[in-house]
């Protein structure tokens, strides 16, 4: 059986393709067959910050359409065995991903022994956002300490509740977790931003983990390596934590309490 | 003393500003899609019941809903008329 997770958030630049990107490879680094899709018909990122947009020959939409099989579009990554991409359309619209096209790849990968689907989802809730949520059996709910992100999450968390297939089936629902990004442990200590554990009482659902705010990030992507793979970088470490937490490891959360800097470091400055 | 603060750099915990509104928006968009949105017609019943007893204007019941912690409460807020 395969698990399908999808990677969501109601808005845009919280952090979902940064994700995706991440958790595609930190259950691909644990030696899951996993497939990574990008959902964002027009708009495609995905291949970006993967690094193999030169790579790509056929998409979702080819693949739903007939024009190309399922083998011919997947792109094996080149940083993580047991791998694989599928890139958006960039020429189509978003209606061109049908319920029954979604749903016939992901049955396709499931028989090609996939044992983790990650749906990278549109930003927004029209039909891309509702067609990766679809079929979820998961939801990665991505959240910035933010107004307008925790508001648009928990829009989000009630279309899974209200329009994926397992609500609508009356089946056990989609499991549901909360994954902070973007966090700064000194602001929030300054009651500047939300803590996350402010954010996990407003959405009442459980907390996957908490990605500081980090350079990284953005090294990562101009690069096109996905952040998890900056070693020894809390993005990267608090990523691999919320795969251990995501298989039901136990880990403490790291890089969320603030440490005062000595006077030393603030004199001097440094990182 | 805010020239104090302007040199210390005094900064503003707004994150619990931020909590509270988050909290009154999202209890009133959860009851809004979770089903009809019934505070307007408890507004009609509430008016015609208590019009039974006393004397009073529809405007003057107010029906709403607030968010205390873990728990949703329905505020109802009903206005006398003054006694003559």
């Amino acid at each position: 059986m395969a698990t399908i997770i999808t990677i969501t958030s109601g808005k845009g630049g919280v952090g979902k393709t940064t994700t995706s990107a991440s958790i595609a490879s930190g259950l691909a680094l644990r030696g899951f067959k996993t497939a990574v899709i990008d959902f964002d018909v027009g708009l495609r990122n995905l291949d970006l910050i993967m690094g193999c947009e030169r790579r790509v020959v056929y998409d979702f939409v080819n693949v739903i359409q007939g024009d190309a099989n399922l083998h011919q579009a997947l792109i094996k990554d080149k940083n993580t065995d047991n791998l694989f991409v599928l890139p958006a359309s960039q020429t189509r619209d978003k209606d061109a991903l049908t319920e029954e096209g979604v749903e016939k790849i992901l049955k396709e990968l499931e028989h090609q022994g996939f044992d983790y689907i990650v749906c990278d989802s549109p930003a927004g809730i029209e039909h891309g956002a509702v067609m990766a949520l679809t079929f979820a059996d998961e939801a990665i709910v991505v959240t910035n300490p933010e107004v307008s992100s925790v508001r648009d999450s928990d829009r989000i968390l009630g279309i899974i509740q209200s329009k994926s297939r397992r609500a609508i089936e009356g089946r056990e629902p989609v499991k549901e977790h909360l994954l902070v990004t973007r966090y700064s442990p000194k602001r929030a200590h300054e009651g500047e931003m939300l803590t996350y554990t402010d954010i996990q009482e407003l959405l009442r659902i459980p907390l996957l983990g908490v990605i500081p705010e980090s350079e990284a990030v953005l090294h990562a992507s101009n690069q096109g390596v996905p952040a998890i793979h900056q070693k020894d970088t809390p993005v990267a470490d608090a990523y691999l934590d919320a795969i251990g937490r995501f298989l039901g490891e136990t880990h403490p959360l790291r890089f969320v309490d603030h440490e005062k800097p000595g006077l030393l470091k603030r004199l001097f400055g440094g990182k | 003393m805010s020239w104090l603060s302007h040199i210390f750099g005094e900064k503003k915990a707004t994150a619990s500003v931020a909590k509270e509104r988050l909290q009154l928006i999202i209890a009133r968009e959860r009851v809004g899609l979770s089903g009809p949105d019934f505070l307007p017609d408890l507004q009609k019943d509430l008016v015609a019941v208590i019009s039974k007893y006393v004397k009073i204007n529809p405007e003057d019941i107010k029906v709403g809903l607030e968010k205390q912690g873990n728990f949703e409460v329905i505020e109802v807020n009903i206005v006398l008329p003054e006694m003559r």
